[in-house]
């Protein structure tokens, strides 16, 4: 016996469908940190794209070096100009703040563009592995295993002293450190995915594998990868830096921020900081901002947090 | 368990023979050392004799295999540069970087934990998310940066600390340490906390993710209702769930800690192996960099096995090789 | 007449979320006698968990108790600090959870996790915790205590975790036992086994037991006393016997006629249409009634709590005849 009487409609209350877009961006902007992490991002990332253009001094352009200005203090005016160096000189007499502003760009670039290759890598080869599975799959996870479980450091170090110097290289060596994260990442994420039923669904209509994983699998795996890939972007400018400082790194003619600080570091002791130090703070500044960012992603993308 | 440790045992023993194999192809089959050490006006005759010398003209399989048997016996060629056996340059070297890659660690997990414990108990209080941003920074300073600042601060503008260079050392078990005397202490307390900085951070992270998932467990709910005192839920029951992950990660990164004290070592000329190993790059010293990343491996390897072994101490659902972690 | 063991009165807990407060318990009153078994009935989201939580002051923020009373044998305890609610629970008033596997810490032995719940409430030696330990074990029906102490939780199955759990809850004899969904994770013969253990134990010991479920057929033959919620309120309440031949609620029929085993095989099951409303848009309105086929205008305005007769009542001012 049914509690419905004759031709009533059962009333079901509608709730609000919140779009995913705005209910992540409102997550997100929940860490005044976070937020503040992004606005000195994009700061960096304006600043760096505009350095051609803002810069005082273009510093690899000898015609434009003076080299009776070298070594000045943050604020101490050109000997020729009169105009005030802003963070000073270093020993070539290459006015800092434009070095550090091209050196930016490098760092920058170099950083993203090998996280992006690794990732793009890492996508395929972890997409691939989770998919297909078999050997492929242990093939790949061995790899990625026995190099994640050495530093990226050390990795980096001997493909830099066997390849040589060289942007090329440099990114080269990059990428090999990084793409495992990737790899591994999107390989758990798409095992978890394969599991549910809209996997099934999507096998039993017997549509194109291509299209499975491309629209189904993919947007799925995404939330963890772009957290790792926002973390991964710092660990990569940080990398460059530590391999250019150690004198591995970039060569001479692009310096990034890392050989501008290796450039100073023989006048700390005799008090000349500034050569060593601004750019090490332009360095900082850029890896915290991404790592503001990345950190609040990740808390709003876990699902294990949400409660 | 004995089963257990045997596998893992076998297992290392191959990644070792594996990572050996890379080591040589990478370093033997690419690159000409001849360039370097013989005199480049030197005839072909003299260049030849000393390729013989060397080894280098055999094929490379040979060459391989002549390494491995030599490797087994712990003979890894002479220093191209100072001319005695690579092994002992290495050895020589490595309590350094061990004292300096161990004090690090310590520092990291003594000050790690419990400010991670603090951060993940009380997420939303000032202390929590002070020491949260804390950790960001920490994390994301470059290791030489922050050592920069170091000496500027405490050697240049303060005076306080030596600025390079390794303190007094005494005997310990017949190897030399520095820690026990004060000029020791004094030499090494910059880099210790250079070294431990990124790794302290790290730890607070992890410490902080763990509590705070472990809270929100079942298992924490049910111990409060047994009417557990806090100090207990909190050191016991959640604590141990929290360590199996978290000296997983310690064992792990001390072998990071030990690659990334060539960062440290070089920048306060800490007389390691990491400073040995740039020099070696940079003068194409083969012979050590090949002994070097053998030492290497050979630690990293023995550290997993270690980690494994303690894991499953740790966590009981492990030991049974995976059938009881199905349950 | 003595006062009762647990007397719970207009129990209000709320939870106060960024998307507006949840009145998770809303006014909910019930007794239990000692020795006596009260059974609390409804859908998810009813309520029923967080009273007993609320009981056992187990509430996280951002929940808070904000009104009502809970006397456990005459003393308040809302009004109670954090040390003297922690002295009760697991001494006094013990609980039982639904996931047996969630519950037991998996990387401590079973004899430290029942060990320490004696020693947190009683100085005593642990051997002498140890033997309390393997009494409470025998007592739930585990034959060889000592080598079921020295294992893991995850050398046991489900059935036999939910009975650890169990002996841990009476380990330190309460008066009161809260038990919410023990065994609805259980199969069916488990589950029986575990019912009538339940019930003997309560009775001999005289220990009042408040078992939270879903599954009506259980406490047909498991409690006394049942309390059907609904939103976060107790909507009907009676006897067993009373409230199951003759339902007054609506709700409660609708619960009662939906038990697959009461309805002929072949004919469609009967539903409640509908969905349990969100339990922030709660309004003073009887929450039932945009299901409810016996609704009228005056369910808009709250409906109280009628007495029907001792021990019966029911909130519903259109009820069943």
């Amino acid at each position: 016996m049914s509690s419905l009487a004759e031709g009533e409609e059962p009333v079901v209350a509608a709730e609000k469908v919140e779009s995913p877009w705005r209910r992540f961006t409102a997550d997100f902007a929940e860490s005044r940190l976070a937020l503040a992490g992004l606005g000195l991002l994009l700061a960096i990332l304006v600043v760096a794209v505009l350095a051609p253009v803002i810069s005082p001094q273009n510093p690899y352009d000898l015609a434009q070096l003076d080299v009776m200005d070298s070594k000045l203090a943050p604020g101490e005016p050109s000997s020729s100009t009169g105009r005030p160096y802003l963070l000073g000189t270093d020993d070539q007499g290459r006015d800092m703040l434009s070095g550090i502003l091209y050196g930016l760009r490098i760092s920058l670039s170099v950083g993203i563009a090998s996280t992006v290759l690794a990732l793009a890598i890492g996508l395929v080869l972890g997409l691939a592995a989770a998919y297909f599975g078999g050997w492929l799959d242990t093939v790949v996870m061995r790899l990625a295993d026995i190099q994640l479980s050495f530093p990226a450091i050390l990795i980096a170090l001997i493909l830099l002293a066997v390849l040589g110097q060289g942007v090329d290289k440099i990114i080269v060596a990059l990428v090999t450190v990084q793409w495992a994260y990737y790899a591994r990442t999107v390989r758990s994420a798409a095992l978890v995915e394969r599991q549910k039923e809209y996997m099934e669904a999507a096998r039993g209509l017997a549509l194109p594998r291509a299209r499975i994983v491309l629209r189904h699998l993919l947007p799925n795996c995404l939330p963890p990868l772009i957290v790792v890939a926002t973390v991964q972007v710092a660990h990569a400018i940080a990398l460059e830096a530590t391999l250019s400082f150690l004198g591995l790194g970039l060569p001479i003619t692009e310096p990034s921020l890392g050989l501008l600080i290796a450039n100073g570091f023989q006048y700390l002791l005799s008090g000349k900081y500034w050569i060593s130090f601004y750019p090490g703070l332009a360095l900082l500044l850029t890896i915290v901002a991404i790592n503001l960012v990345a950190d609040q992603l990740r808390d709003v993308l876990n699902p294990r947090l949400r409660r | 368990m004995l089963a257990f440790t045997l596998r893992r045992f076998g297992q290392s023993l191959l990644v070792l023979v594996l990572m050996s194999l890379l080591v040589f192809l990478g370093v033997y089959a690419i690159g000409n050392p001849i360039d370097l050490l013989v005199n480049p006006q030197a005839d072909d005759f003299e260049r030849a004799r000393a390729t013989a010398a060397l080894g280098l003209d055999q094929p490379l399989a040979k060459q391989y295999l002549t390494f491995l048997t030599h490797a087994a016996s712990g003979d890894l060629g002479r220093s191209f540069v100072y001319n005695i056996p690579a092994i002992d340059l290495i050895l020589q070297r490595l309590p350094a970087t061990m004292e300096l890659a161990l004090v690090a660690t310590f520092l990291a997990v003594a000050l790690g934990i419990p400010l991670g414990l603090v951060a993940g108990l009380k997420p939303h209080s000032f202390i929590g998310r002070g020491i949260m941003a804390g950790s960001i920074l920490g994390f994301s300073l470059p290791t030489f940066w922050v050592g920069l600042v170091l000496i500027m601060v405490f050697s240049v503008q303060l005076g306080w600390l030596p600025p390079n260079g390794r303190g007094e050392t005494t005997l310990l078990f017949g190897v030399p340490v520095s820690f026990l005397t004060r000029d020791g202490l004094a030499h090494l307390a910059m880099p210790a906390v250079n070294l431990a900085l990124f790794k302290l951070s790290l730890m607070i992270r992890l410490t902080r993710a763990g509590t705070r998932e472990a809270m929100l467990q079942d298992y924490v709910k049910f111990a409060r209702a047994k009417g557990l005192s806090s100090r207990r839920v909190i050191g016991v029951h959640v604590l141990k769930n929290i360590l199996v992950p978290i000296v997983t990660v310690i064992g792990l990164e001390l072998g990071s800690v030990i690659a990334f004290a060539i960062v440290t070592e070089s920048i306060f000329a800490w007389p390691g192996t990491g400073k040995l190993l740039i020099d070696s790059i940079n003068q194409l010293d083969r012979p050590v960099i090949v002994a070097y990343l053998m030492v290497i491996v050979a630690i990293f390897v023995a550290i997993n096995f270690v980690v494994d072994v303690l894991y499953s101490l740790l966590d009981p659902r492990v030991r049974l090789g995976g059938a009881a972690a199905h349950a | 007449m003595t006062a009762p063991l647990l007397a719970v009165e207009g129990l209000r807990m709320h939870f106060f979320t960024k998307a507006g407060v949840v009145r998770a318990v809303d006014d909910v009153s019930f007794s239990v006698e000692r020795g006596q078994i009260v059974g609390l009935v409804g859908e998810s989201g009813s309520g029923k968990s967080m009273t007993g939580y609320s009981i056992l002051g187990l509430v996280d923020p951002p929940g808070r108790i904000v009104g009502g009373r809970i006397l456990l044998e005459g003393r308040d305890l809302a009004t109670l600090d954090a040390e003297s609610w922690r002295r009760l629970r697991g001494d006094r008033v013990a609980m039982i959870f639904q996931d047996p596997m969630m519950t037991l810490n998996p990387v401590l032995r079973i004899d430290t996790q029942m060990v320490e719940a004696v020693l947190a409430h009683h100085a005593v030696t642990r051997e002498s915790a140890l033997a309390r330990c393997r009494e409470a074990l025998v007592q739930v029906g585990i034959a060889s205590p000592d080598e079921r102490l020295q294992a893991y939780p995850h050398h046991f199955s489900g059935g036999m975790r939910q009975r650890v759990a169990i002996a841990i809850a009476i380990v330190n004899k309460p008066d009161l036992i809260i038990a919410d969904e023990p065994t609805t994770a259980l199969d069916v013969t488990i589950q029986g086994q575990i019912l009538f253990e339940m019930q003997k134990l309560c009775r001999e010991s005289r220990t009042g037991l408040v078992w939270i479920t879903h599954d009506l057929s259980v406490i047909a033959g498991l409690a006394d006393h049942v309390c059907v919620m609904y939103a976060g309120r107790i909507v009907e309440s009676g006897t067993v016997d009373e409230v199951l031949d003759r339902p007054r609620h609506p709700y409660t029929r609708g619960l009662i006629e939906s038990v697959p085993s009461r309805n002929p095989p072949g004919r469609p099951l009967p539903q409640l249409p509908g969905m349990t409303p969100s339990l922030l848009a709660l309004g003073a309105a009887c929450a039932f009634r945009e299901r409810c086929p016996r609704a009228v205008e005056a369910c808009a305005s709250a409906p109280v709590v009628q007495a029907l007769g001792p021990q019966r009542s029911l909130r519903c001012v259109n009820p069943l005849p």
